[in-house]
């Protein structure tokens, strides 16, 4: 079982989390994305790419499900307007033990970082706004796998 | 034809978020048109004049901007991707 969702919504954390843990395995890892308030930061808006999105995040689990006997993996990455606080990516994995859950949800949210469409905008306390910058330490986290 | 999308920073630069253009040369790389679009001044020049801050997708697979157009009904440029 694989899924990936790009929404406007917000993600019901506990709903995902109950219907990996249905899976029959014997543990289930998650990662929740939160919009940090670093400095005056008020929002962050996300744009995307929306023909590509999905079909870049399914080749991203796809890896993740060829690499690790998981018994489910799930994908959601809200796009728009976020105040500081909301929730913004979600990535859960089942499997029968800890060790493939836990390195895949990893996998998974490092690979998102750097291999998915999306672009932060921050918007701060006095109507400012400019664009996140991409890390190159998140580009080599995701290297890291390759090893 | 070719569409050609803009996002992010490179969208509101050159003030739309895609057009559409006469199909180029197949040979011809995206960093030769990102080069012939910077010439047009402007946002143009402002979004795409530094190839190096830019990322590009031919027919929604990321590819280099040494790649050759070729037959490719979609070009997207925007920066280093920041999702997560």
């Amino acid at each position: 079982m694989s899924a990936v969702s790009v929404q406007t919504d917000d993600i019901d954390v506990a709903a995902e989390l109950a219907a990996l843990e249905a899976l029959g395995g014997g543990g289930v890892a998650s990662f929740t994305g939160i919009v940090r308030g670093d400095e005056d930061v008020v929002a962050l808006e996300l744009e995307h790419h929306p023909g590509m999105t999905v079909p870049q995040i399914e080749g991203i689990v796809a890896q993740a499900m060829a690499r690790w006997p998981l018994l489910g993996a799930r994908v959601i990455h809200r796009v728009g307007k976020l105040d500081t606080g909301a929730r913004i990516v979600f990535v859960g994995t089942a499997a029968r033990h800890r060790t493939a859950a836990l390195e895949a949800c990893a996998f998974l949210i490092d690979w998102l970082k750097v291999a998915a469409p999306f672009w932060k905008k921050t918007h701060h306390a006095d109507g400012r706004h400019s664009w996140v910058e991409a890390r190159a330490a998140d580009s080599a986290k995701a290297e890291q796998w390759r090893a | 034809m070719l569409d050609i999308l803009y996002f992010a920073w490179v969208r509101e630069m050159i003030g739309k978020d895609g057009e559409r253009l006469p199909r180029p040369d197949p040979q011809s790389s995206v960093a030769a048109l990102v080069a012939t679009l910077a010439e047009r001044g402007n946002g143009y020049a402002a979004a795409l004049g530094d190839p190096a801050r830019l990322r590009a997708a031919l027919d929604q697979q990321f590819v280099p901007l040494e790649t050759t157009i070729g037959d490719a009904r979609e070009l997207a440029l925007f920066p280093p991707v920041t999702g997560g």
